[in-house]
């Protein structure tokens, strides 16, 4: 390494470049490799096709969650396409030698969940898989990101993807998150600030006091939506609170090899004097309780706020239209009061342990509002067996609420977790893109406070006023 | 895979001025069951092309016959959103060959130069000439020169430039792809693996 002072990125980038091609990519050594059932089928084809096999099997785990039911996981699948891609992972990673935790194994869940509760995602790695969501890992300090088929292929068949290194942003967050914001709140704030393209070709670095003292599970939620605002992932330098993490989690370094990587995970920090090609200040003092009222998660606002004018956001007055035709809404109106049919709180940007616990706050000692369906889904069997043994359960129930079986659900709705059309969903997911719980569902991106709030009122309500 | 040669592709475009579109669009989730690569051209932009009830949507561009043609022209920030790849290969397997927009995606830009489509980005300036001359003339075609990196207008004459790395461009003149690249060096691979920590 030089004596040029380096970002968190570079160090790691730069320690996993195993060949620079001229005025190409860079062929980019891969750690860990998660695969699910829906982006991998057609790559292990593609290994059959030219008669190769899967260079190093033990860098890549293999869960399913995609379109896993929520329901009655005990039973064989309904959906034939579902079972025929669920039975697909299982063969191909029993043939090549995969650790695979499929329906019903006790550590199955969303693949973004289960690789850090388990300590397979750890500082200083390279982590990729095909789901967008990737950038998650990167609360740990790793580089991750998502990958399309073709790349999956290439892990695969060499451990490698060819990879041109993006450019590099920093952004800052100073302060102290006040009542009832959280950290998707901040995320869902940075993603309104930016837009959907604003981190498009850039590798974010989050830093300042509201990250530091954010908990592991907020850090992920934050680096999982990075991809929201085009970067192809987020990371947060490791500090105490992510060896506390790490420590002990069954994939993690023991003894003497906990000793040596500590020692390691902490170099990993920017060098004071490094530049970035792009940096963002914001205050936590500015964030409220954020909803999105559009159709991409850059159309979000402080809950209080009423719908902007066209001329008040960037792009074309033609695509605002569309997008707020779409979901019913017209500028000026105010988001609090209005009335709600689902509430989605799950996903592997909001299915942690800390967001039932938020959820659970306001839910508690109140009643599931008569006009909400409601689906609360835990990321993992881990956080579901957390949300029974913290009476997290309890107080669901008795407030009305049922918890259901892991899984990405409604995120994306390709099991029957489905909104159906015309329908509003406050959500904790990740996209409210057109159709992305189901064709003509409308819905409202939001931390599991508001989603809380939403639930127990049947309308968009301002989480402070029930805390 | 390997795929086709991409050289010089001369053909009329199909218009879609609509900012931000992304990959939830161009193939909804739910059509992503499939354990095979062919026949997502059916579903591409299913929902804004079919009603509930399967019928077409006429207002819809694909829809409206007078627009055809290889070359997909859409509007800034083109496939943002899930990294599926799916939905390159929909826009493939529909016919297209090439999509222009003012910015890209990364996710989607890189898978679409993994299957053989070429992202070409131009100047918004330039988009809007574009969709200028196809609205004026739906038969109006393009020429994308990938050996000179160029893509113009023929009804107009005007001509942009556009930036594609050497490796990749050689790849697709000459039909290789990323995997023969590295199974080709699996030596050297090897050597760095037995180096990492992890």
């Amino acid at each position: 390494m030089s004596n040029q002072a380096n970002t968190l990125f570079d160090k790691v980038w730069d320690a996993h470049v195993v060949r620079q091609i001229a005025d190409g990519p860079d062929v980019f050594f891969i750690d860990r490799h998660f695969i699910h059932e829906v982006t991998s089928p057609v790559a292990f084809l593609g290994l059959e096709s030219r008669n190769i096999g899967v260079m190093y099997p033990e860098r890549t785990f293999a869960t399913a969650d995609h379109n896993t039911p929520t329901i009655n996981q005990h039973l064989p699948v309904q959906d034939p396409l579902s079972a025929n891609q669920l039975k697909a992972l299982e063969v191909n990673s029993l043939k090549h030698g995969i650790s695979h935790w499929g329906l019903g194994h006790a550590r199955n869940g969303i693949v973004h969940v289960v690789g850090p509760e388990n300590g397979i995602t750890l500082p200083g790695m390279t982590i990729v898989c095909g789901d967008s969501h990737t950038s998650t890992h990167g609360a740990f300090g790793a580089i991750a990101f998502g990958i399309g088929t073709s790349e999956v292929e290439m892990v695969l068949s060499s451990q490698c993807i060819m990879q041109p290194k993006p450019k590099k942003m920093r952004v800052n967050v100073n302060g102290v998150l006040g009542k009832g914001v959280t950290p998707k709140d901040v995320t869902l704030y940075i993603i309104s600030k930016l837009t959907t393209a604003g981190a498009t070709g850039y590798f974010v670095e989050y830093t300042g006091d509201v990250f530091r003292s954010m908990s592991m599970e907020g850090r992920m939620t934050v680096c999982n939506m990075s991809i929201e605002m085009g970067a192809r992932g987020g990371m947060i330098a490791p500090d105490e609170t992510t060896f506390a993490y790490i420590n002990g989690r069954e994939h993690a370094p023991k003894g003497e090899k906990w000793d040596e990587a500590l020692t390691y995970w902490k170099t990993l920090k920017t060098d004071d004097d490094a530049v970035f090609d792009k940096e963002y200040t914001f205050l936590a003092a500015d964030i409220e309780p954020m909803i999105t009222y559009g159709t991409n998660p850059g159309m979000g606002q402080g809950i209080s706020k009423s719908i902007p004018t066209s001329d008040q956001v960037e792009g074309g007055k033609s695509t605002y239209d569309k997008s707020l035709t779409y979901m019913g809404f017209h500028e000026n109106e105010s988001m609090l009061g209005k009335k709600i049919d689902y509430v989605f709180i799950g996903s592997c940007t909001n299915g942690r342990i800390e967001d039932f616990r938020a959820f659970a706050s306001i839910v508690k000692g109140r009643k599931k509002a008569d006009n909400v369906i409601a689906w609360v889904v835990p990321g993992s069997h881990i956080v579901e067996a957390q949300i029974k043994e913290e009476g997290i359960l309890d107080i669901l129930t008795e407030a009305g609420f049922e918890l259901r079986q892991p899984g990405c659900s409604a995120c994306l709705a390709m099991n029957d977790d489905k909104i159906p059309a015309g329908k509003y969903a406050v959500s904790t997911s990740n996209r409210n893109f057109e159709g992305r719980q189901g064709p003509g569902a409308r819905t409202l991106l939001a931390s599991p406070l508001v989603a809380a709030a939403a639930a127990v009122t049947g309308v968009v309500t301002d989480p402070r006023e029930l805390l | 895979m390997a795929y086709d040669k991409f050289t010089i592709l001369t053909s009329t475009a199909v218009p879609l001025p609509i900012e931000n579109v992304d990959t939830d669009q161009i193939i909804p989730a739910r059509f992503l069951k499939a354990t095979k690569r062919e026949g997502f051209g059916d579903n591409l932009f299913r929902d804004w092309r079919y009603n509930g009830d399967d019928t077409p949507k006429q207002d819809f561009v694909l829809n409206n016959p007078i627009y055809s043609g290889k070359i997909l022209v859409g509007g800034h920030n083109f496939g943002s959103g899930s990294s599926r790849e799916h939905a390159a290969w929909a826009i493939y397997d529909y016919g297209f060959r090439c999509v222009v927009s003012s910015f890209f995606a990364d996710i989607f830009k890189g898978n679409s130069l993994n299957i053989g489509i070429l992202p070409v980005q131009v100047t918004p300036e330039f988009l809007d000439k574009i969709f200028l001359a196809i609205e004026a003339d739906p038969n109006a075609e393009l020429e994308v020169n990938l050996p000179e990196q160029s893509i113009t207008i023929l009804s107009t004459g005007e001509s942009e430039s556009f930036n594609i790395n050497g490796y990749k461009k050689h790849n697709m003149t000459n039909g290789f792809d990323d995997i023969d690249y590295l199974q080709a060096m699996k030596g050297e691979i090897k050597v760095f693996q037995e180096e990492r920590i992890y």
